[in-house]
């Protein structure tokens, strides 16, 4: 057996809420229009309003929620191309991020990179990049300038679990470990690389084993506990920004979703999927909510029509924006010197 | 034997299954092939029929992908390494140019590795890095077997070659033909590598192209031919070998020549073609060579913006009327 070389994680026995109700309340709030947005999305899809591919993130929204709360507001994001929760709880507004995927001038990115390349550098949200992998030697090369310009910031690097299957993870993760970059790799793992089972494709089904090879603290946890993806990522972060190096963390979770659209999802059977309903992120927050006495169903409905209230101004901006000129078409290839 | 009207994708899975049958040397690895059946949906079935270890699903590694399929071949099998789409080909382009190309000249002519890596070039939305066409980059390398099919009926004579070849072939295929229909006989048969076909013969210019722009070139010249104008289309089907004959001798008829290609036009296909005519058939040139490719950009995302990005079928007519004028 490989024990990783990691110290154990406390989190998951310190159960204790740490948060305000406020936040609380914040976060079913920032879960439900990234779950509304997508919604959204999909149904323009339909509508073929938006093309290409488009990566849903429902049933893992606790994990974006949760890492962000926790990160300083100039910590830097870098993920793959399933994006739409990571900028959204950044906070960046619903309305450019719906018109980029309409392919819109008032866009995100002026409508040249769609759903896969969500970003906002105000935001410190580096982007979402379409080739798996790809970004992830990104990460550590932007926490290496935090290093090297002894800034008080830090890096996170979003991948899936399928990502950790090819090269450029590892040189990334050894080039970091060596350098002991201030970055947190975190492993969305939502047991499947579009239709591959994680135990069909990686030597071990539980990836925060393979921070060990590097000397990496890791843990796994469950990700669709959202209080838990808050308490475990401040603990990785913070120490990470003490210096201790690059740190992992793997969220369980489950994509309720196909892959992109027009998955015929052969590789699971729709039993599989029901069952882990219950699992729902959203769901359990609303159901801790209440336990709390935090939040109750008038309170929650009221919530939930401001965020359709909100989707519904992201749609009709994104509608009503313009395509971009043609001659957009030969702009922002070399900067301008 | 009789022709059948199947779609690219099935012949593409014919030849394959065809290979799979004949020779247990044959294997299929790539992501998603097996229990998917394929991203493009090629090799649908074929897991069911031919089990796990023949149609092998990988983890996401290209480079990894690659490297054994052609360490494999190496060791005697013939494995159809499947890259999902050929931007992803550059994660693995070490292994392709370093190594698949190399192992027979390096080695002194004692090694071979016939390995067949199949991908898709192709677009639709997918934005800067999901919609390049890289063909340039390895019909650039010798060493290599570049072949790019335009029909159902070159699909499956071009792959069956390639499953015989000794040699390394990247086969690209293009995503947006996967749905053509055309006519493909029942059974076995080859279309060898090096021999371009003329899918249209005409008088007053040639149009050299390949992949999915043999259809934009047939559409144009569908309609030059109402405005009286006879074109003369080259399908190249293979860029490495590439038949110059073909080529030389169709300018050397119609005295123009137009080159239209998907990829960028700077070092892109067409710069090599229309150099080899511009010396070789010269004196039978009533213009200058002419070039008709993709915008030189990366590729955006919004569709208005996209579809200025490439060679359509009123470009393609505006252009021969404006080298004939
Ligand atoms: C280098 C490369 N190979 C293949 C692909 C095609 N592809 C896109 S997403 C994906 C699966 C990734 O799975 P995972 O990392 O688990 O992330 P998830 O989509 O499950 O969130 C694949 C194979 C790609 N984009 N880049
Ligand atoms: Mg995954």
């Amino acid at each position: 057996m490989v024990a990783p070389a990691t110290v154990a994680p406390t989190v998951a026995q310190n159960r204790t809420p740490q948060i305000t109700r406020e936040t609380a309340l914040h976060w079913l709030e920032q879960m439900m229009l990234i779950r509304r947005f997508e919604e959204a999305a999909e149904y323009a899809y339909t509508q073929k309003k938006v093309g290409g591919f488009l990566h849903l993130y429902i049933g893992e929204e606790s994990i974006a929620v949760g890492s962000v709360a926790a990160m300083q507001p100039d910590d830097d994001i870098f993920t793959h191309y399933r994006d739409h929760g990571w900028v959204l709880a950044r906070g960046v507004d619903p309305k450019p991020a719906m018109a980029e995927l309409y392919g819109k001038a008032t866009g995100l990115v002026k409508g040249k990179g769609g759903s896969m390349h969500f970003a906002s550098v105000e935001h410190h949200m580096w982007g979402g990049y379409a080739i798996v992998g790809g970004h992830i030697p990104l990460a550590a090369g932007m926490a290496f300038s935090h290093q090297y310009l002894k800034r008080d910031r830090i890096a996170f690097c979003v991948m899936g679990e399928g990502a950790t299957n090819i090269g450029m993870f590892h040189e990334a993760l050894n080039m970091a470990a060596v350098w002991k970059l201030p970055v947190v790799f975190l492993v969305e793992n939502n047991m499947f690389g579009m239709g591959t089972a994680v135990e069909r494709a990686s030597a071990t089904s539980d990836i925060y084993e393979k921070a060990a090879a590097y000397r990496m603290p890791a843990t796994q946890i469950d990700g669709n506990d959202i209080e838990l993806v808050y308490q475990t990522i401040q603990e990785f972060a913070e120490r990470a920004r003490r210096g201790e190096g690059p740190q992992m963390v793997e969220a369980m979770t489950y994509r309720f979703k196909g892959h992109s659209m027009g998955d015929p999802q052969r590789y699971r059977t729709k039993e599989e999927v029901e069952n882990r309903r219950p699992d729902d992120p959203i769901n359990r927050w609303e159901k801790k909510l209440i336990e709390r006495g935090w939040a109750n169903d008038a309170l929650i409905k009221e919530i939930f029509t401001r965020v359709d209230k909100q989707i519904a101004d992201a749609v009709q901006f994104a509608e009503d924006s313009p395509f971009p000129e043609p001659s957009e078409l030969y702009t922002d290839i070399l900067v301008e010197e | 034997m009789a022709d059948l009207q199947i779609t690219y994708r099935d012949a593409l899975k014919e030849a394959m299954r065809e290979a799979l049958k004949r020779d247990n040397n044959v294997v299929i690895m790539g992501e998603e092939v097996g229990v998917w059946g394929g991203t493009y949906a090629v090799t649908r079935g074929l897991y069911d029929e031919f089990g796990g270890h023949r149609v092998i699903d990988t983890p996401i590694a290209e480079m990894g992908i690659v490297g054994v399929a052609t360490g494999a071949a190496m060791g005697g099998m013939k494995p159809i390494a499947e890259i999902m789409t050929i931007n992803f080909a550059l994660v693995a382009i070490d292994q392709i140019v370093n190594n698949t190309a190399k192992i027979h000249s390096m080695f002194g002519g004692t090694m071979r590795a016939p390995v067949v890596i199949r991908t898709a070039a192709g677009w639709g939305q997918l934005a800067a890095t999901h919609s390049q066409s890289f063909e340039a980059w390895f019909a650039h390398v010798p060493g290599l077997i570049v072949v790019m099919p335009s029909t159902p009926y070159d699909a499956k004579g071009l792959l069956t070659t390639a499953l015989y070849s000794q040699n390394p072939v990247i086969f690209i295929e293009h995503s947006r033909l996967y749905g053509e229909k055309g006519a493909v006989p029942e059974g076995e048969f080859r279309v060898p590598f090096g021999v371009a076909d003329v899918k249209r013969a005409g008088t007053d210019l040639t149009i050299i192209t390949y992949s999915r722009m043999v259809h934009v070139a047939l559409h144009a010249a569908d309609e030059l031919v109402k405005q009286g104008i006879e074109v003369q289309v080259v399908d190249l089907r293979s860029l490495r070998p590439l038949d110059w004959d073909t080529v030389l001798n169709s300018v050397r008829k119609t005295h123009r020549a137009l080159v239209l290609t998907e990829d960028w036009m700077t070092y892109g296909v067409s710069a090599e073609i229309a150099a080899r005519i511009s010396r070789d058939a010269f004196d039978d040139l009533d213009a200058p060579v002419e070039r008709l490719t993709q915008e030189e950009v990366p590729l955006p995302y919004a569709p208005n913006l996209e579809q200025l990005s490439f060679p359509d079928e009123a470009r393609v007519v505006e252009k021969v009327k404006a080298m004939l004028a």
